[in-house]
């Protein structure tokens, strides 16, 4: 992998840090006028997920990472791997329990997900940011109640449990906010 | 932005038409540039070479050689508003072209050019008085330690290695100028209070650059730097007159460079002729208009108050 100085340093650019492939969130150039010009960098550590900020001297080079992101869609679990598939060359991609981490409760199949392979392995799986789900169980609403004050907590067939509005049935489908786990609306079949 | 910018060009030129400084507009194309390891020049190829044989021209990062070859021929106060070229620069605080305003005051020592400079502040921005503090009383205050003596310097050292950010430069840094810029920049420089301005004087004897060492203390030079709401805003010297001295710094910046890998410098043997021919004791400052023209208009980038920035330009 190419090594990249400060001076290549942006948001985006994918670096090793501590054995591990990051993502440069942030980066911010200090140069005194007359000293030691440096960059305060904000990186995420990719498998982690963890935010750090580092300190380089300028003009030191850093090893880059061989990290690619891929839009491929959810097929199936064997049980033990999450498989995923590229549509356009047909190719298929398994990631383990550790790269799907909490996406596995928002796997639909045939839904495209983002997945960051590092070194040609998944290390992350990022659902899409909105998923229809049906309803598996949940306590009958009360009638006539449409205002959905305070609500219920509806598992949904992933096994997600997410807080719906009282007047939401067992076998309808809704529409999920992936990013906050918040019930968005029901779905007409 | 345009009108305010214009109008603080006209404050400028008033300020010092009121004191009898004199402006000079000096060249922005050299046959030499700077020795300073921290600075670094662009270059651009001239088509037809010079009576020296030179080519290659550079982009001047700031107008201080040419304005005191015009000192030591004048001997009289002079200022400069102009635009200088940095290579390596990009940032909130940076663009690599940008607009410095540089004067020297004869028969000025440093602490008369200090209280100038706040005038100016105070005329421009509407600033409150100056604070004056040592470079040491700095480190004192807000870090417990000495940055004169090499056991403080060692002790800033441990404190920057305690920073989870800093940890793994720190941890191998062995230059104490380094240690020490950066203990100011990441602990100290964001304590100053943002609403008064704070001007840092007696830098390390490391740190001169080109003011002249103190009488009393050889340990720390007359140069000072001016901070105010977060930016760094000015640096200024007591002026070093000596050429022997001048061309030894020249000598020491050229060994750093190699130490540090970067390609020597040529030394302008034109500033180290016009030294030789008597110069005037003075002090001088430069200063950047956009950081204080940012200032006044309270902007968050140099870009906000730039006609084009380089990313435009």
């Amino acid at each position: 992998m190419a090594n990249y100085s400060t001076s290549e340093f942006k948001g985006g650019l994918k670096i090793m840090q501590d054995g591990e492939p990051c993502s440069i969130v942030e980066n911010e150039m200090v140069k005194p006028g007359k000293g030691q010009a440096f960059n305060r960098v904000k990186i995420r550590k990719l498998i982690s997920g963890k935010v750090v900020e580092k300190t380089f001297k300028s003009g030191e080079s850093v090893e880059g990472a061989d990290v690619i992101e891929l839009e491929l869609s959810y097929l199936y679990n064997d049980g033990e791997f999450w498989h995923f598939m590229n549509n356009e060359t047909f190719e298929q991609v398994p990631a383990d329990a550790k790269a799907v981490a909490d996406a596995e409760k928002w796997l639909v199949e045939q839904d495209v997900c983002t997945l960051t392979l590092w070194e040609g392995k998944p290390i992350n799986v990022q659902p899409p940011n909105f998923v229809e789900l049906e309803i598996t169980e949940t306590d009958p609403g009360l009638k006539g109640d449409t205002a959905g004050t305070g609500g219920k907590p509806a598992t949904l067939s992933t096994g997600a449990v997410v807080r719906v509005p009282l007047f939401v049935q067992i076998g309808e489908v809704i529409k999920v906010d992936t990013r906050s786990g918040e019930y968005v609306s029901r779905v007409q079949k | 932005m345009l009108v305010k910018r214009a109008d603080f060009m006209r404050q400028v030129r008033q300020f010092f038409y009121e004191r009898k400084v004199t402006e000079v507009d000096t060249h922005l194309l050299s046959q030499f540039g700077v020795t300073d390891c921290h600075l670094n020049n662009l270059t651009t190829e001239f088509k037809y070479p010079l009576a020296s044989g030179n080519r290659t021209l550079y982009l001047q990062t700031s107008p201080e050689y040419a304005m005191k070859r015009i000192l030591a021929a004048y001997g009289k106060d002079i200022y400069q508003l102009s635009h200088v070229v940095r290579d390596d620069e990009i940032g909130r605080f940076h663009n690599p072209e940008f607009t410095l305003l540089e004067w020297y005051r004869v028969g000025y020592d440093d602490i008369q050019l200090i209280a100038e400079v706040s005038e100016l502040l105070v005329e421009m921005c509407g600033a409150p008085e100056t604070k004056v503090i040592t470079y040491q009383q700095c480190f004192i205050d807000h870090l417990g330690e000495d940055p004169l003596t090499t056991s403080g310097v060692e002790n800033i050292r441990q404190q920057l290695v305690e920073q989870p950010a800093l940890t793994d430069w720190m941890s191998k840094e062995a230059d104490e100028s380094t240690i020490l810029q950066v203990a100011f920049s990441e602990l100290i420089e964001g304590k100053f209070p943002a609403e008064v301005p704070v001007c840092v004087t007696e830098f390390p004897k490391s740190q001169a650059a080109l003011a002249k060492i103190d009488l009393h203390n050889p340990r720390v030079s007359r140069r000072f730097e001016f901070y105010y709401q977060g930016v760094e805003l000015a640096n200024g010297y007591n002026e070093l007159a000596d050429p022997a001295e001048q061309r030894l710094r020249f000598d020491q910046d050229n060994q750093q460079r190699k130490q540090l890998n970067l390609p020597t410098q040529p030394e302008d043997t034109r500033l180290l002729a016009a030294l030789e021919s008597g110069f005037p004791a003075c002090s001088g400052v430069a200063l950047g208009f956009d950081r204080l023209l940012m200032i006044a208009c309270r902007a968050k980038s140099i870009t906000e108050v730039l006609p084009f920035s380089i990313q435009t330009a």
